[in-house]
């Protein structure tokens, strides 16, 4: 099963624009991300520009509107993922569990849903050709 | 509570045990002690950890608990053999092999996986052997797991893995990493054993199911790990690419009532563009190696043309067959000529197809193939020879011996009236 690990740095909802993490902490992030590929469980990665440099864009009412960030009511917001595939939901926390992440981050796990976790009425939109 | 722990402990077994089990073996200089000596650390864990939690590195400790054990045993032994001494003090050499665990464990080549890998897949090993104790030393699944994914009984898994430590054993096995050529030769059986073990579970050859997914993702992982272990060998990554690329169309290979769903007529909005996209880069990567290109490099070239043709309409047959003519010429297989038929009768049409497949009826390597029959119904009901078509299509279906591809056979006989 595949599984997002979603790195949410407190703070960083409100980071100026072009906000970069320090140069030691990227260097402990590169030796897990190494760790993750050597045990063949990474598939995808990336880390993300604060909300300042974003816009979100919301549907009230029906239709599109755009603000642009940063966005005064977020409490949390992602600033990178990993996509990961591993056999159980506790072996995506073990390799949580190994980050060396800092005293103001977390990291939530997601599973990505798969075509056989929906119920029929939606397999049948998303189904295979008749 | 204590089934939540277990299925923590699980999960650092399946994270660490390769590890583990490779550095206790270059220590103790025997894998199936090696593995043993683990598996009592994974038991003790079992018994403490539900108690005391999960330390903070789990893996050292499962390392510090087998050595001690290691040790304590020789020790035993050692006060038995004290008449003796002078045959060797076997707990005090122990000791002085691993001065420091943290270094023991500190494999940063990751040399000591890799090690393992090509021991599991030793030449000396059946290969039955050699995939079952790869998917226990290298997979960290259970004999348990190994048996369910294979359909046999775990009796006979387990037999095969203690047949297959006292073959190591016996044949003293050198735990040194072959360089150069030896290497390359060693490798392409970890290759054979990890394709082998995709193909389980891709086209299962028994049973009712067709696919069996934890096997792919198994041969995936393992393949991935050794890319990252000898990054220079080209047909690592072409295995990888072909790996990743054919797991691409796993979502869209079956319909709603599990039925094989054929390449050609997939829904490609289904197939997985993360993997199609980590399969191109493996691809280049092992293009980029070497020249010309290994038998897994281009089988991943031609799954490639298939991945970046939008519709099926769209695919390149032509460079299709130009890659299966230098598969043919590299692996001199029926089978694979068979399947360069296929992609004749899409580019230059169904008679040119038919007469290379008409070649191939007396190889004997093919007799009892059912997909022989199989691909001459098909060119026959393209040239509109539905009577001899239906003949060879319910001869395909004769001869399959998984039940869905048969299923689809007789449809397709149905089909014809």
């Amino acid at each position: 099963m595949r599984f997002m690990m979603l790195m949410i740095p407190r703070g960083y909802e409100t980071a100026a624009p072009g906000t970069m993490p320090p140069a030691d902490a990227v260097e402990k992030m590169m030796k897990y991300n190494e760790s993750l590929q050597q045990a063949g469980v990474l598939l995808a990665l990336d880390g993300l520009h604060p909300p300042s440099m974003g816009a979100r864009v919301s549907f009230q009412g029906g239709k599109p509107t755009v603000v642009d960030g940063p966005f005064a009511e977020a409490k949390e917001v992602v600033g990178g993922y990993w996509m990961i595939q591993v056999k159980s939901r506790e072996e995506a926390i073990e390799w949580a569990r190994r980050c060396p992440a800092g005293d103001n981050e977390v990291i939530e796990i997601r599973q990505v849903q798969d075509f056989d976790d929906f119920p029929d009425d939606v397999k049948a939109v998303l189904g295979p050709p008749s | 509570m204590t089934a939540g722990v277990h299925k923590a402990i699980e999960a650092v077994w399946r994270i660490e045990s390769a590890r583990i089990i490779g550095a206790l073996a270059r220590w103790v200089r025997d894998v199936g002690r090696a593995e043993e000596l683990a598996q009592q650390a994974l038991v003790t864990a079992l018994e403490k950890w539900p108690e005391t939690g999960i330390p903070d590195n789990p893996g050292a400790w499962l390392l510090a608990t087998a050595k001690n054990r290691a040790i304590d045993e020789g020790r035993r032994k050692h006060m038995l053999d004290r008449k003796h001494q002078q045959l060797g003090d076997e707990a005090a050499a122990a000791e002085q092999a691993v001065p420091d665990l943290a270094a023991a464990l500190d494999d940063e080549v990751g040399d000591d996986e890799l090690r393992l890998m090509l021991i599991a897949c030793h030449p000396v090993l059946s290969t039955e052997g050699r995939v079952a104790l790869t998917l226990r030393l290298l997979g960290g699944l259970t004999t348990e797991e190994i048996a369910r994914a294979f359909l046999v009984p775990e009796p006979t898994i387990a037999q095969r893995i203690v047949r297959a430590k006292r073959t190591l054993t016996e044949a003293r096995v050198p735990f040194e990493l072959p360089r150069g050529p030896d290497l390359t030769a060693r490798l392409s059986s970890v290759l054979e054993v990890i394709y082998l073990i995709f193909n389980e579970g891709y086209a299962a050859t028994r049973g009712d199911d067709w696919m069996r997914p934890g096997l792919v993702d198994d041969a995936l992982r393992l393949g991935r790990i050794l890319a990252e272990r000898v990054a220079d060998a080209a047909e690592v990554h072409g295995l990888v690419a072909l790996m990743e690329l054919q797991a691409s169309r796993m979502r869209a290979r079956l319909g709603p009532a599990g039925e094989p769903i054929l390449l050609l007529d997939q829904d490609r909005a289904r197939w997985d563009q993360l993997l199609i996209r980590r399969g191109l880069a493996a691809l280049a990567r092992a293009e980029a190696l070497a020249a010309p290109s290994g038998v897994y490099t281009l089988q991943a070239a031609i799954a490639a043309c298939h991945a970046r043709a939008r519709t099926a309409a769209a695919t390149d047959w032509v460079r299709i067959v130009a890659l299966y003519d230098a598969l043919v010429e590299v692996t001199r297989s029926p089978v694979v000529e068979l399947n360069r038929a296929v992609a004749v009768g899409m580019a230059f049409g169904p008679a040119a197809g038919l007469e290379i497949v008409d070649a191939l009826i007396e190889e004997d390597v093919l007799r009892g193939y059912h997909l022989l029959p199989s691909v001459r119904g098909d060119l026959l009901v393209k040239l509109g020879r539905r009577d001899e078509a239906r003949a060879e299509l319910e001869r395909a279906a004769f001869l399959a011996k998984n039940q869905r591809e048969r299923d689809l056979l007789l449809a397709r006989v149905r089909s014809l009236g």
